[in-house]
């Protein structure tokens, strides 16, 4: 699937939810379950210090698609990474660096990916496009 | 009692028109207060009152409104001198806030250090009560020492006096922390660095809402306060310094305001307090936390710390009535601070989830990792109480953290 289509999929799987408690549980669900990284690479170099919640990141290249793993201190924002993860992990790096995230605004997540915010996540939309302009170079 | 029923929370809390708010369809339990403090209409008129009737540049103008400014701004300073009983006027000098006047202290050490000397810090300061002096060692070659806390969230008073010596040229400490909550013994403090020949900073950002501080009384050397925590405006605030101190720094920013003569060749400076005060200060600003100030004082501060400590003893309880809550800074000298987590719950998700029940708190850090190393931990949610609060919000906030726990657990 596209990143498009995976975006408008989440969109679509959102829009079931009444109120906040219920996507707020959703996404506490989807935190608590998902083992998003390999533990070795919870690395200091791949962490992305937010004030509030640590984020972790890492990238490999599977042939032409980008795969990302990524994980939290705090279980929102690990939540949230899971979703960001559905969306840009297996994606071709060019589809990456062109992709943007204002489906989160649609699904209620808008404060969490807000710049003042503090939590990492803003950062780490911005660690994964440049890990996808740094491979992109690699494939050219 | 007889203190605290004198406190009508009701009455006070139509002084606050944030207070009527709703936030996320929820009414607003503003618990940030000890980041920020919510301003009362008689402190937003004093700033509507400004720039609608004698906006104009004070100490320099002949005509009617720049003297109207100056007096009211001069007027503030006299004020705030006789909150914190200065001995004189010019021992007030008007900053951006605690930040500033730490960081024009700091600035003015860098002439009086030589490399060996020594300042001494407690571990529990805000970021601002550390980082000015870990660049004015940088300059200087000076070393820092720290005090050590207890667990209890206090400071080892003997270490302390083992720390000091006749190389110790300063020691800064907040009066109250702002991640804990405890109110530290600065007479103490200031007397043992004293009889080392030592000056003494203490950061009263905390302090200042909650505890009337008399400088003489204490004999401190500098205290520092931010009207945005009292009930006044942001980016306003004071350095107090006692007069001998303040000639011995030279002027931390050069401009205007702060000059007696200025030729190519040479420059004179102003007397105190201009010497420190270059440029347009935040003039509106000055004249709002002096309206603040006597918005505070009508109350009384005494019986705004007894109402307080009620909440904070009430909170207290009814948190520790929650399985796994612990409570970072136990000390029995506290303000009505209380940071906590639930097991290895993250602050900020906690934080996240009483943002949406319209109560906010803190999460995180608090400008004080050296605590949070401490503790081995990497943050807190903190809830701080003012005057203005209620034990219903308390309610709703216990209510609040238990519906987040169920959730996250
Ligand atoms: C103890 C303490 N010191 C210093 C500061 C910094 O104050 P300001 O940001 O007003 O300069 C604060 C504010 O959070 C504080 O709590």
């Amino acid at each position: 699937m596209s990143i498009q289509e995976i975006q408008e999929e989440i969109v679509d799987e959102f829009s079931i939810f009444e109120d906040w408690m219920q996507r707020y549980e959703y996404m506490i669900e989807l935190g608590k379950s998902l083992p998003l990284i390999n533990g070795k690479y919870k690395t200091d170099d791949n962490i992305i210090k937010g004030c509030q919640s640590k984020v972790w990141v890492h990238a490999e290249l599977e042939g032409d698609k980008l795969v990302f793993t990524a994980d939290s201190d705090a279980i929102i924002t690990k939540g949230i990474i899971a979703i960001l993860i559905r969306v840009f992990s297996n994606q071709k790096p060019q589809d990456i660096i062109e992709a943007n995230t204002d489906f989160i605004d649609e699904i209620g997540l808008k404060e969490h990916l807000s710049p003042t915010r503090a939590n990492g996540l803003v950062s780490m939309v911005k660690q994964l496009k440049m890990y996808a302009i740094a491979y992109q170079t690699q494939l050219n | 009692m007889s203190n605290t029923s004198s406190l009508d929370v009701a009455v006070i809390r139509k002084d606050f028109p944030i207070l009527d708010r709703m936030v996320n369809g929820k009414p607003l339990v503003y618990f940030d207060n000890a980041a920020t403090s919510q301003t009362p209409k008689q402190v937003i008129d004093a700033i509507v009152d400004y720039y609608s009737s004698y906006n104009a540049n004070i100490h320099r103008g002949v005509h009617t409104l720049s003297q109207e400014a100056t007096d009211k701004y001069e007027q503030a300073r006299l004020k705030i001198q006789r909150h914190f009983n200065a001995a004189k006027p010019h021992e007030i000098i008007f900053t951006s806030g605690t930040t500033h006047s730490i960081n024009l202290v700091a600035n003015g050490f860098s002439s009086l250090l030589q490399k060996g000397d020594e300042l001494i810090v407690s571990a529990m300061e805000h970021h601002s009560n550390i980082v000015p002096w870990q660049m004015l060692c940088e300059r200087t070659g000076a070393m820092l020492k720290v005090i050590p806390m207890s667990e209890k969230g206090e400071l080892i008073m003997d270490e302390y006096r083992k720390l000091l010596s006749d190389k110790t040229k300063m020691v800064f400490c907040n009066h109250v922390s702002n991640a804990l909550g405890t109110v530290n013994p600065i007479k103490e403090i200031i007397e043992a660095a004293h009889n080392v020949g030592a000056a003494v900073l203490i950061d009263g950002a905390q302090a200042a809402p909650h505890i009337q501080a008399d400088v003489q009384e204490l004999d401190v050397d500098f205290y520092t306060v931010s009207a945005h925590k009292m009930c006044g405006p942001t980016g306003v605030g004071i350095l107090y310094g006692k007069e001998e101190w303040l000639h011995k720094l030279p002027p931390y920013q050069g401009g205007g305001e702060m000059i007696a003569e200025v030729t190519f060749e040479k420059t004179t400076y102003a007397d105190l307090p201009h010497k420190f005060e270059a440029g347009t200060p935040n003039i509106c600003g000055g004249i709002a936390f002096g309206a603040a100030i006597d918005y505070m004082n009508a109350i009384g501060i005494d019986v705004i710390a007894a109402y307080e400590n009620e909440l904070l003893v009430y909170a207290t309880e009814q948190l520790l009535s929650i399985e796994g809550l612990r409570i970072y800074g136990t000390s029995e000298n506290k303000t009505s601070v209380i940071s906590f987590n639930i097991e290895s719950i993250h602050p900020y998700d906690i934080g996240s989830i009483l943002d949406k029940l319209g109560i906010a708190v803190r999460t995180g850090h608090h400008c004080a990792q050296p605590i949070m190393d401490f503790y081995k931990i990497p943050g807190t949610v903190r809830a701080s109480f003012n005057f203005y609060n209620t034990k219903e919000e308390i309610d709703a906030m216990v209510e609040g953290v238990k519906r987040a726990k169920a959730m996250l657990q």
